[in-house]
């Protein structure tokens, strides 16, 4: 498959994925840059994390405003699988991709560390691949990752089965010792409605290698990377002439 | 001499030194000239007073593909066609004044001293000095470096993955904050900074050029503190974005091959840019201000050519090349402009439109005096290193505490407790390299992609004992700095330096830094290693007081083998552990030379530090040896603290993998408890060089004692891991969870 990597100003994890899906999984990955709007030939988008643009203003707040977001926000709505991670969940939080916003950490300091996140569902095309009863180690990076939703809206992704990552203890009890930054719910990750849009904090792109410490984010790129050869194969079933 | 004193103390020259520059021109020189001379002559620019002195350090070795000096950074050969390029520097003094952007600046500035060999930077380190954090201000800075360090170096996406923090009434009002960053690039592909043909095109990217920083190098790095509130606008100001940018843009213009050569913009800025890129090409240039992009009207010609605005680089190109150069910069939104071309005749010209605002030799600029001066001890050191036993009370359990209480102060110290609190607030993983993290190993650990190797890189310092001992002290923290490497199974290659001291005008700190660049000379011809590149910071006082002397070495080091690392902590139960280095803990006074224990419980900086080099070697080539053929299971070496303090870190970090089980026990067999002298604070707490502690399968204790006896390094076995509690037998018994609370509560104060 094919993965296009998001690269702002200032963003940083663009390397950092494309070794993950590529030189780890094997994949196809390009990069692209910010002012491109042709996702044409993408399977799925990974918007990665660092600085875009400085983060000046608000973390995220003004890469919404590349031409590359309105493209990104067709090949979501059109079903595309696009992942956020870190700055990338904040920019898809910022573009109404996904409800809700990352606050600054509740200490109020960057954290960079371990954590272990619990998949609350496999049945998703970025989870098919996790075992609920067994917690993923994927670290976190970030000044302002807290994530916040007014209670309607908490209530309602929790309703919709999209809270996907919660922070919890190695052994998978959800505790406020294992949130790294206060996020309501020991939320880590969510999904959009339509379930195709996730956005992390915590970086899956580190830890895909052992020699690193875990390398539990294969599970979830694994996992995209299935969803898409299932959905290629329906395709070709579906219309033989391709 | 028709220039007042005041000015000349405004841009730090003597008066006998301007009088050098009128023999040189043959003619008074005008403000700018006056003004590029004082930028380039200045100690941070120039080394005036310790360039005769780094001399004495050996530079070169089979793997070293630039000395230090003759390029931006030193480059060694790892093999696989790559290079590693790196490099310290301090921004002690813009963080006294403004510790947030001053510290912030100083990351940004060794950065950019790394891309300019044509390298992506890949690690940041530091190294921290503070007063005592019982002091308000002092916190204030510390939480101000901290915060600027971790504000710059997460924006620009490069790990800051390890470092070093010490605190002592020496560093009150005079921080240091030495910044190292290191680099990899094919060697192929190093850049070199050196504009060596007339006619290429001067590129200035980057950055506008603002009043900021006008007269750092000259001013805040060759004076004292006394009217530090005065100089706040002359520290710079730092925007990590830009730099992260500014990274990109030059490392895809590189990409191009058309780039003759590159060179940032640091202290003095744009003169110093380059007159040094010219002076290495033996060549002169002319360039114009009105070219320079701005980001403040109505600045002189003094102004653009001495500010110090950060994130600013100098590119060299063909003229036929500037148009495909400057479409990257363009791609990137980073500003380029062609500010002037290099010449043939040797000349720096600056002009503003048609006037000239500055004619003079390049060789006269770039060739600063050099001062050979004479040192001699202060009087009181002597006194300082006369130290017995019988000076130093033996604890007991009604005043001082007995074993087991030291141990958990001497963990709660500032200088030895756990660091975590500062550097879980830095990214240490981006761009997923790191493999030993910054508090599980004695060295940090980067694996190099697209090869099975990895570099191993430590910095670190011992101002106590080199205030004690300037030539045994820097002997030790060269030792340290190698064993820390050695420790994560790295074969050390090279080293730099930032040489922090005093004004070196007053013998005693002249003295200092002489028998302190010498014990570090004499330390690399015997380990082997050259000092690739480095950073001098002098005048490093306040209210006549001098910092203690502080040489910080950062390491380099290589494993062939990626996978076979070792962490400090003891893994898991059920290991032997070894003591490598001594037969047994001795206890003399000497062990006990510009200790933590003696500082902490005794109040006293006393004794004079030793070292063994040639047994250092031997430890260290054992120790690489047991975790090269994967017995050793974990090694740490004994520094701040001694024996008991490293044994008891080995014992809190335990398991660090990642969902570890974390802390690990340790029982002293009763034969080692036994053999511990009467005085056992001399003999816990000491802190004897050269000596590392490993934890083996107890099937390869056997092998472990006979590689130690064949490689003629004295060691013994001390006892077994397992359990919840650190024991001694009698002498000490303290939960292991106890001594974790100290360890890494220690700091937690200097945040409230």
């Amino acid at each position: 498959m094919r993965f296009g990597i998001l690269v702002f100003p200032g963003t940083w994890s663009d390397t950092d994925c494309h070794h993950a899906v590529s030189g780890v999984l094997g994949q196809r990955a390009d990069y692209i840059w910010h002012k491109d709007s042709d996702l044409a030939g993408y399977d799925a988008i990974i918007v990665p994390g660092g600085f875009s643009y400085g983060d000046y203003l608000r973390a995220g707040a003004i890469a919404k405003f590349s031409p590359v977001m309105s493209a990104v926000r067709e090949f979501a709505q059109s079903g595309g699988p696009v992942i956020g991670i870190c700055n990338g969940f904040q920019i898809l939080c910022e573009a109404g991709l996904l409800p809700g916003a990352l606050r600054r950490n509740g200490h109020l300091e960057y954290r960079c560390q371990w954590t272990h996140l619990r998949a609350e569902r496999a049945d998703t095309i970025f989870t098919s691949r996790c075992d609920q009863r067994r917690p993923l180690a994927i670290p976190v990076s970030h000044g302002e990752g807290s994530y916040f939703a007014d209670p309607a809206t908490i209530a309602e992704l929790e309703a919709g089965g999209r809270v996907l990552f919660r922070y919890c203890e190695p052994d998978g009890r959800v505790t406020d010792a294992a949130n790294p930054n206060g996020s309501v719910a020991n939320i880590a990750g969510i999904l959009n409605e339509s379930g195709n849009v996730l956005g992390m904090m915590p970086h899956p792109e580190r830890s895909c290698e052992l020699l690193l410490g875990s390398d539990d984010g294969n599970l979830i790129f694994g996992s995209m990377v299935d969803a898409v050869a299932a959905a290629t194969a329906g395709d070709l079933q579906a219309d033989p002439a391709r | 001499m028709p220039v007042s004193k005041e000015i000349l103390d405004e841009i730090a020259l003597s008066p006998a030194e301007y009088q050098m520059i009128v023999d040189r021109l043959d003619r008074e020189p005008n403000p700018v000239e006056l003004g590029m001379f004082g930028a380039l002559w200045s100690e941070h620019c120039g080394y005036k007073h310790s360039r005769p002195l780094l001399g004495m350090l050996p530079s070169t070795s089979a793997r070293t593909l630039s000395q230090a000096g003759a390029e931006n950074a030193g480059a060694i050969d790892i093999g696989d066609g790559l290079a590693v390029v790196f490099k310290v520097e301090s921004h002690n003094h813009p963080s006294a004044v403004e510790p947030l952007q001053g510290a912030a600046t100083g990351v940004g500035g060794i950065v950019r001293d790394i891309l300019a060999m044509g390298a992506r930077p890949i690690a940041l380190l530091n190294s921290l000095r503070f007063g005592p954090p019982e002091q308000p201000a002092n916190r204030r800075l510390l939480r101000g470096v901290v915060d600027g360090i971790g504000w710059y170096g997460n924006c620009i996406g490069v790990p800051d993955v390890a470092g070093e923090i010490y605190f002592d009434e020496s560093y009150s009002q005079n921080p240091l904050v030495n910044a190292m960053c290191v680099g990899i690039a094919p060697v192929k592909d190093l850049a070199s900074a050196a504009a060596n043909t007339p006619g290429d095109v001067l590129l200035l990217v980057g950055a506008g050029t603002g009043r900021d920083g006008i007269h750092g190098a000259s001013g805040l790095a060759s004076r004292t503190f006394e009217e530090e509130q005065e100089l706040r606008p002359t520290v710079q100001v730092g925007n990590p974005f830009l730099e992260k940018v500014l990274i990109e843009a030059c490392l895809e213009a590189l990409g191009t091959g058309k780039v003759r050569a590159l060179q940032d913009l640091g202290a003095a800025g744009l003169t110093s840019a380059a007159v040094e890129s010219v002076a290495r090409g033996e060549r002169g240039f002319a360039l114009d201000i009105n070219q320079v992009h701005r980001r403040e009207e109505g600045m002189t010609g003094y102004e653009v050519m001495l500010s110090e605005s950060q994130e600013r680089m100098l590119l060299v190109a063909a003229p036929e090349h500037v148009q495909d150069v400057s479409a990257v910069f363009e791609k990137w939104d980073v500003p380029c402009r062609a500010v002037g071309v290099v010449t043939e005749e040797r000349v720096a010209r600056v002009t503003e439109g048609s006037d000239s605002l500055a004619a003079a030799p390049v060789p006269h600029l770039a060739d600063a005096p050099r001062y050979r001066l004479t040192g001699s001890p202060s009087p009181d050191d002597a006194a300082r290193q006369h130290l017995q036993l019988s000076d130093v009370p033996l604890p007991t359990d009604a005043e001082l505490g007995d074993a087991g209480e030291v141990l958990l102060r001497l963990l709660a110290s500032p200088n030895v407790a756990s660091k975590r609190h500062v550097y879980r607030q830095y990214d240490h993983q981006v761009q997923t390299n790191t493999v030993v993290p910054p508090g599980a190993g004695d060295a940090a650990v980067l694996r190099v992609k697209g090869t099975g190797k990895a570099i191993a890189v430590a910095i670190d310092g011992n101002g106590r004992q080199c205030f004690l001992d300037p030539y045994q002290g820097a002997q030790r923290v060269v030792a340290e700095v190698t064993r820390n490497l050695s420790c994560v199974g790295a074969e050390p290659l090279a080293l730099t330096d930032c040489l922090n001291f005093g004004n070196p005008e007053r013998p005693d700190i002249y003295y200092q830094l002489e028998g302190c660049i010498s014990g570090m000379a004499d330390a690399c011809r015997e380990l082997g290693l050259p000092v690739v590149s480095g950073n001098v910071s002098l005048y490093n006082e306040s209210q006549g007081a001098a910092i203690f002397p502080t040489p910080i070495v950062g390491g380099l080091g290589l494993l062939e083998d990626a996978r076979k690392h070792c962490g400090a902590g003891f893994p898991a139960g059920g290991l032997a552990v070894v003591l490598l280095g001594a037969g047994e803990l001795s206890a003399g006074s000497h062990d006990l030379a510009g200790s933590e224990y003696l500082s902490v419980v005794h109040g006293l900086i006393r004794g004079r530090p030793q070292i063994d080099l040639s047994l250092e070697r031997r430890v260290q080539e054992l120790c690489r040896r047991l975790i090269a053929d994967g017995i050793a299971r974990s090694a740490h070496d004994c520094s701040d603290g001694g024996f008991a303090v490293a044994l008891a870190e080995s014992c809190v970090l335990g398991d660090t993998r990642v969902g570890g089980s974390g802390p690990v026990g340790f029982t002293a067999s009763a034969e080692f408890t036994a053999s511990i002298p009467g005085r056992w604070d001399a003999a816990l707490f000491g802190e004897a060089a050269s000596r590392i502690l490993v934890s083996v399968d107890p099937a390869n204790l056997a092998a472990t004692l006979s590689a130690a006896e064949e490689t003629g390094v004295p060691a013994c076995p001390v006892g077994e891991t397992g359990g919840e509690r650190l024991s001694f037998g009698p002498l000490l018994d303290v939960a292991v969870a106890d001594l974790a609370d100290s360890w890494y509560g220690g700091l937690s104060d200097a945040w409230k």
